[in-house]
C-alpha cells in the first residue's frame, strides 16, 4: 500500500505503541498534522508554546517509564524545544521530538523558518537524524526510538524536511536492526561484583546513595534495591532524581542528600567508609566541595553510562550496567558469599546516625500569623497520603522544601528538574502526568516566578479539562536567588522581586479555571482539602513567608560535614572559593 | 601520576555519516579538552567507516573521560587509546613554501635533503617541500626553512596506526 512521508511517520510511531504526541502545528510540518487529522490510533495534545510540549513529554515519560513524543514545525518551533531537550538530555529522560524542516532542496538558502536543527540540537540530544530519502523514514523513526530508551535514556531529535513527508513510498514493517555502533551496557563484570561485595561486607560504616538511574531501570530496580537495604540493615540516602526508589516509609532511608539533603544522610555521606552509589552521577549538588568529599571511604559505583565513572570523583570499583541487572547480581554473590556484615559494627552505625538524626534538621519555627511554606507542604503531604499522588514541581526554594517535606513511597511519583534546573518545568509537566494517569491526583507545586514561565499552559489545561492542581508557594521573590543574594551577595536583593505578580485567581478564572488564595494559616487544611476534591483543574495560590530559606544548606565550597542549619547557625558562606561556584 | 598532563593519541571508527564529525569536534569544546591534532577521513567504503585520529592532552583522568565520552557518541564505533594500547606509529604530512634567492635558495635544498623532503614544486624564487615523519621531526624541519625564508606552512595532523598484527576491527 503506497503511504505518503507523513502517515508512514504516524503509522510508524502508532507501531511503536505511541499514544499520546505533544506538538503544536506550523508550515513545516503541516502534511503531518493532516496525517495526525486523518487516524485516530494517535492522540494529539495542543499546548501553547514548544518548550512546554517538550515538558509535558518528560513528565509523561518519567511517570510512565514510556518514550515521550513531541512534535513541532521548523525554525522557531525547533529551537523553543531546546531548552527541554537539554533538560531531558540532563535527566536522561526518553524523549522523540520530531521537527518539521524546510523542504531538501531550500535546505542551507536561510529559508523563511529555517534553524539548522541537526546543528543546533546536536549538543543537547543523546542523538539526532535528517531525513531525507522517505524510504529510509521507518528505520530511522524506530532506531532513535531504541536510542531514546535504551542504556542511559535521553532525547532523540528527528528532522523531517517537508518533501519527504509529502512523498509517497511503500510502508515497511519496522524492525530495529542491531545496531553496530551503539551498544549499550547491561550486566556488569562477575568480577568487580565479587570485590563490591568483599569491601561491602568487610565496611563497618557503609551507606547507600541511590539516584536516578534506579528510576530509570524501572520498578523492579527499586524493589531489589529495597531488598537490598533490608537484607544489609544499612542506610540509604537519594539524590533529588531517585526520590521514591525506596519509600520514604522505610526507616533505613535518611532522606534527600546534599546542598539542602537532611543533615544525617549528609554526616553519614561525609563519615562513611565504604560508599555504593547506584544509578547517580557525583554531581555538584550532592558532593559540595570535591575536596573534602567523603574522604575516608571506598566507592563503588553502578552506573550505565561508562562516562559517569571518575568524571567528578574517583571511584574504587566501577560497576557498569543496568542498575536492575547489577543489583541484582550483587543481592545473589551477597547472599551466596558465607562472610556477613559485623552486626556489632552496624549498631554503632546506626547509634551515631541516630544521634545526627536527633538534630531533627528539618524543624522549623511555625507562625499563626503567615504560612510557612513547609508548614503548607506538611499539609499537603497528610492531605496525600494513602492517595498514591504524582508531584511535580518548578525550581527554587519550593523545589527543595517539596523534596524535603513531601514523602514519596514509589518510583515515577516525583517528576522535577534536577540537572539542568529549568523554571517553568512543573507546570506543563503535570500536564504530561495527567494525561498518562487521568485517575490520580497530580500536583505541580509551584513558586510563582516559575509558574510565570509557562503558564500560557492554562489554555492548554483548560482545552484538556484535566484534573491537574497546581500549588503555588507565593512569597512574591524568586526565593533561592533571593537566598544566595543573602547570603553571598550582602543582602542586595537584585531583580529577584516579583514586581506586578497577577491576580492567580483573576488569571486562572480568565481560562475558566478554578482558583483558591490562602493567607491564614488558620484555612490551610480546609484549602488544600478543597483543592484536592475539586474534580477539575485548580490554581492554588498559597501566600507564604517571604523571607524564609532554606536549610539545611551546605553553603558553595564547603563540605558536608559544614552545613549552615538555620538563620541563626554563625557559617561563614561568602568564603571567595564559594563565591566563585554554582 | 593522576595529576601528571600527557598527550594520548586516539584512533575513533565512526559511521560515515554526515554530522558525525562535527559531534566528535563538538563534544571537545563542549567539555573543554584540547584537541592538539585531528584528522579524519574514509578508510572502508564496503562498511561505511571513516577514521578519525586526534591527538588529546590532558591528566589520566580526562584521558580516560575523553575515551567514555567518545565512546557514547552513537555513531562512533570504536575508540583506542593508541597510547596506552601498545607501540605504533604516526606519521603526518607537511607542505612548506620556501621564497628564497642565492645562497638562501641553495641552504634550503641543501636541508630539505638531509631530511629527505620531496620538492614538489619550484619557481624562480621559491620551491614547495614535501616533507613526511613524527610532529618532532616536522617542527625540527619548520624550524631551519623559518631563517631560509619560509612564508607558508600547511600539515595534516597526524595519522597513527599500531605496530605489528594486530588489526581495530577484525575484516
Amino acid at each position: 500500500m503506497k503511504l505518503s512521508g507523513s502517515e508512514i511517520i504516524i503509522k510508524t510511531l502508532a507501531d511503536l505503541n505511541v499514544e499520546v504526541i505533544f506538538g503544536y502545528p506550523g508550515g513545516a510540518v503541516l502534511p503531518i498534522y493532516d496525517a495526525i487529522f486523518k487516524q485516530n490510533r494517535i492522540r494529539h495534545v495542543l499546548v501553547r508554546h514548544e518548550q512546554a510540549a517538550v515538558h509535558m513529554a518528560e513528565g509523561y515519560a518519567r511517570s510512565t517509564g514510556k518514550v515521550g513524543v513531541i512534535l513541532v514545525t521548523s525554525g522557531p518551533g525547533a529551537t523553543n524545544a531546546v531548552t527541554g531537550l537539554t533538560d531531558a538530555l540532563m535527566d536522561s529522560i526518553p524523549l522523540l521530538c520530531l521537527t518539521g524542516q524546510v523542504p531538501t532542496h531550500l535546505i542551507g538558502t536561510d529559508a523563511f523558518q529555517e534553524a539548522d536543527t541537526i546543528g543546533i540540537t546536536a549538543s543537547c540530544t543523546k542523538h539526532n537524524y535528517l531525513v531525507k530519502d522517505i524510504n529510509d523514514l521507518e528505520s530511522t523513526i524506530a532506531e532513535g526510538f531504541y536510542v531514546a530508551r535504551s542504556g542511559r535514556p535521553g532525547p532523540v531529535v528527528i528532522d523531517l524536511p517537508k518533501d519527504v513527508q509529502n512523498a509517497v513510498s511503500n510502508y515497511k514493517e519496522i524492525k530495529v536492526k542491531s545496531m553496530i555502533s551503539y551498544k549499550p551496557a547491561k550486566k556488569a563484570k562477575i568480577s568487580n561484583v565479587k570485590q563490591a561485595v568483599d569491601i561491602l561486607l568487610k565496611s563497618k560504616k557503609p551507606i547507600i546513595y541511590s539516584g536516578g538511574g534506579v528510576i530509570n531501570s524501572g520498578v523492579k530496580a527499586s524493589n531489589i534495591l529495597t531488598k537490598l537495604v533490608n537484607y544489609l540493615n544499612i542506610p540509604i540516602t537519594q539524590t533529588l532524581m531517585g526520590l521514591g526508589a525506596v519509600s520514604a516509609k522505610n526507616k533505613k532511608f535518611l532522606g534527600m542528600l546534599g546542598m539542602h539533603g537532611t543533615y544525617e544522610a549528609n554526616m553519614a555521606m561525609h563519615d562513611c567508609d565504604v560508599m555504593l552509589c547506584v544509578g547517580a552521577r557525583f554531581d555538584d549538588r550532592i558532593t559540595g566541595n570535591l575536596k573534602y568529599f567523603s574522604p575516608n571511604s571506598k566507592k563503588i559505583h553502578i552506573d550505565i553510562d561508562p562516562s559517569s565513572i571518575n568524571k567528578n570523583v574517583k571511584v574504587d570499583i566501577p560497576l557498569i550496567g543496568d542498575c536492575y541487572y547489577v543489583l541484582d547480581m550483587l543481592f545473589k554473590e551477597l547472599k551466596q558469599n558465607k562472610s556477613k556484615l559485623n552486626s556489632k559494627s552496624i549498631d554503632k552505625w546506626w547509634n551515631k546516625i541516630n544521634k545526627w538524626k536527633k538534630k531533627d534538621c528539618l524543624s522549623f519555627k511555625d507562625s499563626k500569623e503567615t504560612i510557612k511554606p513547609q508548614k503548607a507542604l506538611k499539609v499537603l503531604n497528610d492531605a496525600l497520603k494513602g492517595k498514591d499522588a504524582f508531584i511535580t514541581t518548578e525550581v527554587g526554594q519550593h523545589q527543595m522544601w517539596a523534596a524535603q517535606y513531601l514523602d514519596f513511597y514509589k518510583p515515577n511519583r516525583w517528576m522535577t528538574s534536577g540537572g539542568l534546573g529549568t523554571m517553568g518545568y512543573g507546570f506543563p509537566a503535570a500536564i504530561g502526568v495527567q494525561i498518562a494517569h487521568p485517575k490520580k491526583p497530580v500536583i505541580c507545586v509551584a513558586g510563582e516566578a516559575s509558574f510565570l514561565m509557562n503558564m500560557q499552559e492554562l489554555s492548554s489545561l483548560r482545552q484538556l479539562n484535566i484534573p491537574v492542581k497546581i500549588f503555588i508557594l507565593n512569597n512574591e521573590y524568586m526565593g533561592m536567588v533571593r537566598q544566595w543574594q543573602e547570603f553571598f551577595h550582602g543582602g542586595r536583593y537584585a531583580e529577584s522581586y516579583t514586581d506586578s505578580l497577577p491576580d492567580f485567581i483573576s488569571l486562572a478564572n480568565s481560562f475558566g479555571i478554578k482558583g483558591i488564595r490562602v493567607t491564614d494559616p488558620k484555612e490551610l487544611n480546609k484549602s488544600i482539602k478543597e483543592m484536592l476534591d475539586h474534580k477539575g483543574p485548580v490554581l492554588m495560590d498559597v501566600c507564604v513567608a517571604k523571607m524564609e530559606n532554606v536549610f539545611p544548606m551546605i553553603p558553595a565550597g564547603a563540605a558536608h560535614n559544614e552545613m549552615k542549619l538555620s538563620d541563626k547557625d554563625d557559617k561563614e558562606t561568602q568564603t571567595a572559593e564559594g563565591l566563585a561556584l554554582l | 601520576m593522576l595529576t601528571d598532563i600527557n598527550t594520548h593519541t586516539f584512533s575513533v571508527i565512526v559511521d560515515n555519516k554526515s554530522g558525525v564529525l562535527a559531534r566528535v569536534v563538538g563534544m571537545f569544546s563542549a567539555r573543554g579538552y584540547n584537541i592538539e591534532s585531528l584528522t579524519v577521513a574514509e578508510v572502508d567504503e564496503d562498511r561505511n567507516l571513516s577514521r578519525v585520529t586526534v591527538m588529546v592532552t590532558g591528566t589520566t583522568m580526562v584521558i580516560e573521560q575523553i575515551k567514555a565520552q567518545l565512546e557514547r557518541i552513537v555513531p562512533v564505533r570504536k575508540v583506542v587509546d593508541l597510547t596506552n594500547e601498545g607501540a605504533f606509529v604516526n606519521r603526518e604530512l607537511l607542505l612548506v613554501k620556501v621564497k628564497a634567492k642565492g645562497e638562501r635558495r641553495v641552504e634550503s635544498l641543501r636541508v630539505a635533503d638531509i631530511f629527505r623532503a620531496r620538492v614538489i614544486d619550484s619557481s624562480s624564487q621559491s620551491f614547495v617541500f614535501e616533507l613526511t615523519g613524527s610532529a618532532d621531526k616536522l617542527d625540527a624541519f619548520i624550524k631551519l626553512m623559518q631563517p631560509l625564508g619560509l612564508v607558508e606552512v600547511s600539515r595534516t595532523g597526524a595519522v597513527a596506526i599500531l605496530r605489528g598484527e594486530k588489526a581495530l576491527l577484525a575484516k
